[in-house]
């Protein structure tokens, strides 16, 4: 909805509720914890006052990345584990929109794990959401990279064979990266924090969560959900503060501060109690699209004249008219064979 | 330095005051180890005939491996230049000079065929004396062989003219070889010594004064010891032209596209595309993204493209292979990109070096389902130019991929051309950021053209989300059967409306006659000449190069109806219908030839060559013949 504000330059104040942000109807299973990340995603973006028309929802493919279908803004529901570098070239042609990229566990960890490690060393400003689940859930049940050892599966029939993948220690290992976090589904107001310090800082923030399959994995993280004791709330100032009521739930609390990147290794390997806060974050990293865009206003005239230069550099003028400046020959620079000088 | 003793006198006047020999062209190789510098010496030769007017056309001769052995008849590297009174259009046939480092790498070069019968040999003859007696046999048994052979070999001691003036004639040579070229040739010294300093830019004053005294060398030692000397007169162009070869023209087509953003992988023989584009494109506000792999730099380019900058991704074959799922998303979703392909040997690692017109069909029928997308093939330097400004706006006008052809031969060729005028025209329109209205739907095709207006990010109203499932005209997921047909009828549809606004290239000839020939992309050259040979003999032949291939423009069918006999030449593989085992039946055609069959039902023969090297007008001409023969 549009209020007319008073300020006669600023024409119009947008205001936006949770409506503003819906479309559709999940066709997620009931129960699924991809339900508690959309509703988040939703309420971020109303708290944010986002425009939908500058926010972008990147996916793969896979149950999590029909999000961006119940989103309303721009959506991008591309291929299996390319969601990321769709995202990339996105946020690097236009730096002006809010990029949310939407994965699971075998759309990022498996067919599109390269891209992760890369994406996490380009540090764009991307907010990157895991949705790990420990299985596939749209093909029907095969073990994922970060399914549990001996779970059986249609793929496993016998039990997994493989340790889990743990997507923590990856990410954390990877040069530049610069906010890790995990939340799990079951515990809302954290996940909407987290989402919350994700969107706030300038980078590629990651943030796994840890994600109830329903349908094929319904029992898997019962005893995490039975005993909040297994779940470790990593607490610091300016970072993660649980509510009263929050804190008298899950005791099990750790002062972690994520500026400090050793101790989140550490942390990041611990599988039980599941660490649930943020990890690392590191708003000094250079992203790079600051890099590598320039601030040079880009029109038919600045075109044009690099391009006359360019041009300058390898004509051949009539009546003895020559160039200045240059060499002899474009693109051979590459020229390994002729190195001499 | 005139040491005469070491010459092998072979009569005539010899001295500065000889007279030249008046030539309508000539073909010069200049072949070395690798790290020699043969390949700077041949494009520095090229670039001074060219600003003298000569038309010229450059091959690269390139090892597979950077650093192969020394004194290898593999590791031959260096240069074909094809200099002319007129224009020329390919690297023509056999050479009529060679100069060569070591016997070694020159023997690369015979056993190839590569020369002429009583071709000139100029010889590095340092290994006569080589302190390794096997060295020194193998260079006295091939001098002695080549001699016999007819070669009219001369032994030249450019290792020990060059130490005069450097410690390591290594480096150096080849501006002593590009002296005595220019010497032979008659070309302006002036424009050569220009050319020095052009090409050692990057060096300082020093490397640029050696460099030029190592040519003063070359030339003098040529005009005072060499008995012949030629002269290729030239007419100087009118309009200034640009001298580059193909892979630079791309780059700068990009540039003039107004594309804003390239994403690459690293592979053969593309990347000079994106060598050049890091060095220029940042200049104006562009972006070469370095991506992890082939399919990043493809769906990087997607998801610029979807926010509104139309880009472009250069490769490889390899690399278009891996492209393709990603491309095929861009297709469903309706996205406009550009994909170079400069095309190389394959399948798998194949010949990276090396050109081959192997992906014509990949290019069209690539990526799985019906994924109809447009493909192009530039057939000169200057098409590689214009082609990247072609691809951009059809891909933005008709939200599609785009697929520009090119090949190795056009990457590293040159050939002057008219200097482009820019026309703001070439360059993309700003981002549509203006609101939408309320229920407009973002695949609302249009039943005629199949198109719809692209929404982009940002736009008021627009918000959808893209799919590359099954959608309907709200981009919402569906399976129904009217919807997925719907999709499918519309993309296709495209096409056809694009192919309404295709002329079809003027022919190479007479309107009719006997034999027509069609080729596509990089052959064009090497066909029209061999085409016009045959003219020459009284036959009636004519040629067509097609400039788009996918769709094809009106009026093929008719023109083809015109000749007696249609054929294609090609660069890639078709059955011989002499092989044992090949018949009618299963006798595979060319690339070009299948699509030709199979859309107009006109029995198109083709004959083709995969030799890894650009196909020669000679060999065309005897192809040709050969069929002429069959028909009487």
């Amino acid at each position: 909805m549009t209020l007319e504000a008073d300020c006669p330059l600023k024409m119009y104040e947008e205001h936006h509720d949770l409506a503003d942000y819906q479309s559709g109807v999940p066709r997620w299973c009931s129960g699924c914890g991809d339900n508690a990340i959309l509703t988040a995603m939703q309420r971020l973006c109303r708290d944010h006052n986002l425009r939908p028309e500058k926010t972008a929802f990147i996916s793969g493919i896979g149950c999590s990345s029909r999000l961006p279908h119940y989103m309303r803004a721009y959506g991008f529901h591309s291929i299996h584990g390319r969601a990321l570098p769709v995202a990339e070239g996105v946020k690097m042609a236009r730096p002006d929109l809010d990029v949310f990229v939407v994965t699971g566990d075998g759309d990022c960890c498996s067919i599109g794990s390269a891209h992760w490690i890369h994406a996490l060393r380009y540090n764009m400003n991307l907010t990157v959401v895991l949705h790990d689940n420990h299985v596939y859930g749209l093909t029907k049940k095969q073990a994922s990279p970060t399914s549990p050892r001996g779970l059986k599966s249609n793929t496993t029939p016998r039990g997994a064979y493989l340790e889990a993948l743990n997507p923590l220690t990856v990410t954390l290992g990877v040069q530049n990266v610069s906010f890790v976090a995990q939340a799990v589904d079951w515990i809302p107001e954290t996940l909407y924090d987290i989402l919350d310090a994700a969107f706030r800082h300038r980078g590629l923030s990651f943030v796994r969560v840890i994600q109830r399959c329903s349908e094929f994995l319904p029992k898997l993280f019962d005893p995490w959900l039975r005993d909040p004791q297994k779940v470790q709330l990593l607490t610091h100032e300016g970072a993660l503060k649980p509510s009263a009521g929050l804190a008298a739930v899950y005791k099990n609390q750790l002062d972690h501060d994520p500026a400090d990147m050793n101790r989140a290794r550490e942390i990041a390997s611990l599988e039980d109690p599941i660490p649930v806060g943020i990890l690392y974050r590191n708003p000094d990293v250079p992203c790079y699209e600051d890099l590598r865009l320039s601030d040079k206003v880009r029109n038919a005239e600045t075109i044009r004249a690099g391009l006359e230069a360019e041009f300058d550099r390898f004509t051949v003028w009539p009546g003895g008219k020559r160039t200045q400046r240059g060499r002899a020959q474009g693109g051979n620079a590459d020229d390994a064979n002729g190195s001499d000088g | 330095m005139n040491d005469m003793t070491i010459l092998k006198p072979q009569g005539g006047a010899k001295g500065p005051g000889r007279q030249a020999v008046k030539l309508a062209e000539a073909i010069i190789e200049i072949v070395s180890d690798s790290g020699e510098g043969a390949q700077r010496c041949g494009q520095s030769l090229g670039s001074i005939a060219a600003k003298m007017g000569n038309g010229v056309w450059t091959v690269e001769i390139i090892p597979a491996e950077i650093q192969p052995p020394a004194r290898s008849v593999a590791g031959a590297s260096g240069n074909r230049v094809r200099i002319g009174s007129r224009p020329v259009s390919n690297g023509g046939d056999e050479a009529d000079l060679v100069v060569a480092f070591n016997e070694q790498v020159l023997l690369g070069r015979v056993n190839a065929g590569e020369l002429k019968p009583g071709c000139i040999i100029l010889l590095e003859s340092m290994w006569r004396d080589d302190s390794d007696a096997a060295v020194a046999r193998s260079y006295v048994g091939t001098y002695e062989r080549l001699v016999k052979a007819g070669y009219r070999v001369h032994e030249i001691p450019m290792e020990r003219e060059c130490l005069r003036l450097v410690a390591d004639a290594r480096r150096g040579k080849n501006m002593f070889a590009l002296g005595m070229l220019c010497s032979i040739y008659s070309l302006d010294r002036q424009l050569a010594r220009e050319q020095i300093a052009i090409a050692f830019a990057k060096k300082d004053a020093k490397v640029v004064k050696t460099n030029t005294d190592l040519f003063e060398a070359g030339w003098t030692w040529a005009a005072d010891n060499l008995e012949f000397r030629f002269a290729i007169p030239a007419v100087k162009a009118k309009e200034p032209q640009l001298v580059i070869n193909g892979n630079t023209a791309l780059a700068l087509g990009v540039l003039a596209s107004g594309m804003e953003i390239c994403a690459m992988y690293p592979i053969t023989p593309a990347t000079s595309v994106s060598h050049y584009l890091s060095e220029v494109f940042e200049r104006v506000g562009g972006v070469i993204h370095q991506a992890e792999d082939e399919i990043a730099a493809c769906t990087f380019a997607i998801g610029a493209s979807y926010a509104g900058k139309c880009a472009v991704t250069v490769t490889s074959g390899p690399g278009f292979s891996l492209k393709q799922e990603a491309i095929g998303l861009a297709v469903m979703a309706e996205i406009p990109l550009v994909v170079i392909n400069v095309q190389r040997g394959g399948p798998s690692t194949g010949q990276p070096t090396k050109g081959e017109q192997g992906d014509l069909l990949t290019a069209i029928y690539g990526s799985h389902g019906d994924a109809p997308k447009v493909v192009l093939a530039p057939s000169t330097i200057e098409d590689c130019f214009y082609s990247v400004i072609t691809a951009r706006r059809i891909a933005e006008l008709f939200n599609m991929v785009v697929v520009v052809l090119s090949d190795a031969n056009l990457a590293t060729g040159q050939q002057p051309f008219l200097r482009p005028q820019f026309s703001a025209d070439w360059l993309a329109a700003p981002v549509d950021q203006s609101a939408l209205p309320k229920d407009a739907k973002p695949y609302d095709w249009d039943a005629v053209t199949g198109l719809a207006r692209r929404f982009v990010p940002g736009q008021p109203g627009g918000m959808h989300t893209l799919t590359g499932l099954a959608h309907d005209r709200d981009s919402h997921v569906a399976y129904d059967p009217k919807s997925n047909e719907d999709g499918l009828r519309s993309r296709s549809l495209k096409l056809a409306a694009l192919q309404k606004t295709l002329k079809l290239p003027k022919l190479f000839g007479e309107e009719s006659g006997d034999l027509l020939v069609i080729g596509w992309g990089s052959t064009r050259g090497a066909i029209e000449e061999g085409v016009e040979r045959l003219r020459a003999e009284g036959h009636k032949v004519s040629s067509l190069q097609l400039q788009f291939l996918q769709p094809m423009a009106s009026g093929l069918k008719e023109v083809m109806q015109r000749f007696r006999k249609v054929m294609t030449v090609e660069c890639n593989w078709s059955d011989n219908p002499a092989d044992q085992l090949i018949n009618e039946d299963n006798r595979r055609y060319s690339a070009l030839a299948t699509m030709l069959r199979a859309r107009y039902l006109v029995d198109v023969d083709c004959w083709t060559e995969v030799r890894g090297r650009p196909i020669k007008p000679g060999v065309v001409a005897e192809a040709l013949r050969a069929r002429l023969r069959a028909l009487t």
